[in-house]
């Protein structure tokens, strides 16, 4: 893109942010704060995904972007389009050719390999932030690692609802020190997180927060003993692929309560198909 | 069969075409140019510049025609470029007391040494639609004395020399924060403050000042003094060791004075609130000092009870490019989120209902 | 840069050439730096490196090239602050305050053979705030051939095994007192001329 710099943001941002990355990195679920910058897409669109991505990608990288684990997302193709405008690099669909693969949402069901950096784009970083509206305070926790008001909000939900009555977002603790937010995955892709071979970074742009887990790290999610963590299950496989392990978006049919559930993962459906899988609305599509 | 939905690309190519559309209005309709905009929406093009901290008034009328008037996505398009722009040097702090003022006026003082000045204001017009400018209009005649060469001498100078008021710290020589580098932090210093609430978005800063008057966090403020006129911008850059001015910009900055009851080790005096805006902006203005002023409280020792006064509260919710984006993301799909709601809520009234079920059997048994 | 490699030969105290390309050579640098960092103790090679002035190498160089500015002081051990030709290379090309308070630090350049006594005088950043304390540069002779070490900790799969000839004594001592004080600690890079290793504070070197 003529007037701007390869990957939008100055040399100088970049090194900001990428001295951020390095010390993200080196503690484990910690928030770093980052003079995030403004972007040209709006703050609570991906802006800290971006800069983070903006700040790691070079010449050589294969990109994937996706929203709620789709690659056609009208904000996955926004934001694919401005790293294809302003570095030129490669983009893909495949989870397995991306070196690089920025996410809103969802993690990809194929397990991500060793060399690979998953970028997440985060809202709001702090875990203790609905329990805590003040930052001061909540910081004095992490550094106190004093996450009892969070133990306490599990509990009344237990008391409450007989579960934990999180869905997405789901806390986990990382290296088993840092209370951290996972940013708005289902919490079915929470166990992806522990022990993942790739690098994960997370961005928040409006709240100027850079966090990372490095590879090969534990990821727990809170829970008690009594009442351990559990992801979700569906009665139904998918209609496309007949995938009975991937996470399920149910898609309204008609307005007599008709619906069907497809893989939230498009790659990982189309894969599952063209490899021959077929589910029970499905094609056979490789045949030969 | 269902498809997964495929055409994101064209959709939003579409929506950018139409966008395109609407923004021009009815070809019919002549086109309104950027210069057109300068210098007849300049009060918007004010607004835009101050929030969007950014002084070029071409870019700011640009902003606002390619935002059809919407002016936070104005101030958005600005900020945007300006994260782009390097840094050549650091300006020396601007001296609003050499302002060639073209509007000075005081309510703490009948008169005093260079005189009130009105100005070009809003103030005392009666609020009728005036239906002649429903029509082109010539421009009208050019009003006399339109500027002041007198000295004009602070308010708060005089009250100074009274010993009446807080003394300013005038060291110009300490770094400034500055947020568009470094995240905010807490506690977070005046300085940091204060441009926070210059970016900050006029209505918030305005509800947050009117708050302060009403009761939530009272500041007893007078309007000591608001001036708006031209500054000169020097830099003074290394290499040549002596100062250059690189041109004039117009401000408006506003002093309020206000109460301080004195505490246990100090007198009572009055204590200062500051407003500074790009162009012609005094509402903006007016109402940062009253924020300002709310919060110094912790400094000045004052119980910290009110929105107003509270910096976090404050200071994390002023920016409107910020909160804009947050509140319109909601727009962008949740579904994956939502449908793990949806798990959760069924198995919760299922459950809900499984226990109701046996309760209803324990009691027809008994 | 200013100066084209090819013509000119450097006078004594004058900055060697920088980059070739700053732009993709300090994003490849660094996606190396990341690598490093994301596993400690991993050693990643980094090549076509620009030449380094005497007292620093090629890694270490490179490492400042990439990650240090106007808003990072740095902090050089005497051996390196004697070099003329060090300081104003560094200088030159990343325009950092160069600080003598180890403790105002963002990153510091030891040379080789230092034993790591000097770590304690570093900023170890809060409890609050772990993430403001010094980057340190430690300068090695090589990688293997030396006495290996085991590692394990976030970023290694299970356990790895690292040799680092050309430091200190105290080198692995220093780097378990530094495990020590997690969260706060110095996070350390290990450069020699064409290879670097990470050991953020996370490290747990096995005795």
């Amino acid at each position: 893109m003529d007037g701007y710099n390869f990957a939008y943001l100055d040399e100088q941002t970049k090194r900001m942010i990428r001295r951020a990355i390095l010390k993200a990195v080196a503690i484990p679920g910690y928030q770093v704060p980052f003079g995030s910058r403004e972007m040209p897409l709006p703050y609570g669109w991906g802006t800290g995904g971006i800069q983070v991505t903006a700040g790691v990608i070079g010449q050589d990288d294969v990109l994937k972007v996706i929203d709620q684990g789709a690659d056609d997302t009208t904000n996955a193709v926004s934001i694919r389009r401005f790293f294809a405008r302003t570095t030129g690099v490669k983009t893909t669909e495949k989870t397995t050719e991306a070196t690089l693969i920025q996410t809103r949402h969802r993690i990809p069901e194929r397990p991500l390999s060793e060399g690979q950096i998953l970028v997440y784009q985060v809202p709001i970083p702090e875990p203790l932030r609905w329990l805590e509206p003040r930052e001061t305070e909540t910081r004095k926790m992490h550094a106190l690692q004093e996450y009892g008001i969070m133990h306490v909000k599990l509990y009344e939900d237990i008391a409450r609802f007989g579960r934990i009555a999180t869905s997405y977002d789901y806390p986990v603790v990382v290296n088993d020190r840092y209370l951290m937010k996972p940013s708005p995955i289902p919490k079915f892709d929470n166990p992806k997180m522990d022990n993942m071979p790739a690098l994960q970074l997370f961005g928040a742009g409006r709240e100027k927060r850079i966090y990372a887990i490095p590879p090969y790290t534990k990821v727990k999610s809170l829970d008690f003993d009594d009442h351990p963590f559990e992801i979700q299950q569906w009665d139904e496989n998918c209609a496309l692929c007949g995938s009975e392990n991937s996470y399920l978006d149910e898609v309204v049919m008609d307005d007599q309560g008709g619906r069907m559930f497809v893989c939230s993962d498009t790659d990982h459906c189309e894969s599952r198909q063209s490899d021959g899988h077929v589910g029970p609305m499905g094609t056979q599509q490789a045949a030969e | 069969m269902y498809v997964a939905v495929k055409g994101g690309e064209k959709a939003i190519e579409n929506a950018h075409r139409l966008l395109a559309q609407d923004r021009r209005g009815n070809p019919g309709v002549p086109e309104l140019t950027v210069v057109q905009i300068k210098e007849q929406m300049s009060l918007a093009v004010d607004r835009v510049m101050t929030e969007g901290s950014l002084y070029d008034r071409d870019l700011a009328a640009l902003a606002i025609k390619q935002a059809r008037g919407d002016l936070v996505e104005a101030i958005f398009l600005l900020r945007a470029f300006r994260t782009t722009l390097p840094r050549f040097a650091t300006s020396n702090p601007i001296d609003t007391t050499a302002m060639k003022a073209r509007r000075r006026i005081s309510a703490t003082y009948k008169d005093l040494p260079g005189g009130q000045l009105l100005g070009p204001t809003f103030d005392y017009t009666h609020r009728l639609l005036d239906f002649a400018l429903m029509a082109e209009s010539e421009a009208p005649d050019v009003a006399t004395s339109p500027s002041n060469d007198e000295a004009l001498p602070r308010v708060t100078s005089l009250l100074n020399a009274e010993g009446l008021i807080e003394q300013e710290n005038s060291d110009d020589t300490a770094p400034v924060s500055d947020l568009t580098r470094e995240p905010l932090d807490f506690p977070a210093n005046r300085d940091l403050r204060l441009q926070n609430l210059a970016r900050g978005d006029e209505g918030f800063v305005l509800a947050m000042g009117y708050s302060s008057q009403r009761g939530y966090g009272n500041t007893h403020p007078f309007a000591g003094e608001i001036r708006m006129g031209e500054v000169e911008v020097v830099i003074e850059p290394e290499e040549l060791g002596f100062a250059i001015s690189i041109g004039d910009i117009t401000v408006t900055e506003c002093e309020m004075i206000n109460q301080f009851k004195g505490s246990a080790t100090e007198a009572p005096k009055f204590t200062r609130g500051y407003g500074l805006s790009f162009g012609e902006a005094e509402r903006k203005a007016m109402a940062m000092a009253l924020v300002d002023r709310s919060l110094r409280a912790r400094e000045l020792g004052e119980e910290v009870q009110n929105p107003a006064q509270d910096e976090e509260f404050v200071l994390y919710h002023t920016d409107n490019v910020e909160a804009s984006g947050f509140v319109q993301h909601l727009k962008l799909p949740h579904y994956v989120d939502f449908q793990g709601e949806l798990e959760m809520v069924r198995n919760l009234r299922a459950e809900q209902a499984h226990v109701h079920a046996q309760e209803q059997m324990l009691k027809a048994g008994e | 840069m200013l100066m084209n490699s090819q013509d000119v030969r450097p006078l004594p105290g004058q900055p060697l050439p920088g980059f070739a390309v700053p732009v993709h050579d300090s994003q490849r640098v660094f996606r190396g730096i990341l690598d490093a960092m994301a596993h400690p103790g991993k050693i990643v090679e980094l090549t076509d490196l620009p030449d380094a002035p005497k007292a620093l190498n090629k890694a270490s160089v490179a490492v400042c090239l990439a990650l240090v500015d106007f808003e990072t002081p740095l902090w050089a051990d005497d051996a390196i602050s004697a070099q003329a030709q060090a300081v104003t290379h560094i200088q030159f090309h990343c325009g950092c305050p160069i600080t003598t308070a180890p403790e105002k630090a963002r990153f510091a350049l030891l040379s080789q053979g230092t034993d790591l006594t000097s770590l304690k005088a570093f900023c170890h950043g809060t409890d609050e705030r772990p993430d403001l304390s010094t980057t340190v540069i430690v300068q090695a002779e090589g990688f293997g051939g030396g006495e290996d070490v085991r590692l394990s900790g976030p970023g290694i799969k299970t356990e790895t095994t690292l040799s680092i000839t050309g430091v200190g004594t105290g080198f692995w001592q220093a780097v378990r007192d530094n495990a020590q004080r997690f969260p706060r600690g110095v996070d350390l890079m290990i450069c020699t001329d064409e290879a670097i290793v990470c050991l953020p504070r996370t490290i747990e070197v096995e005795d």
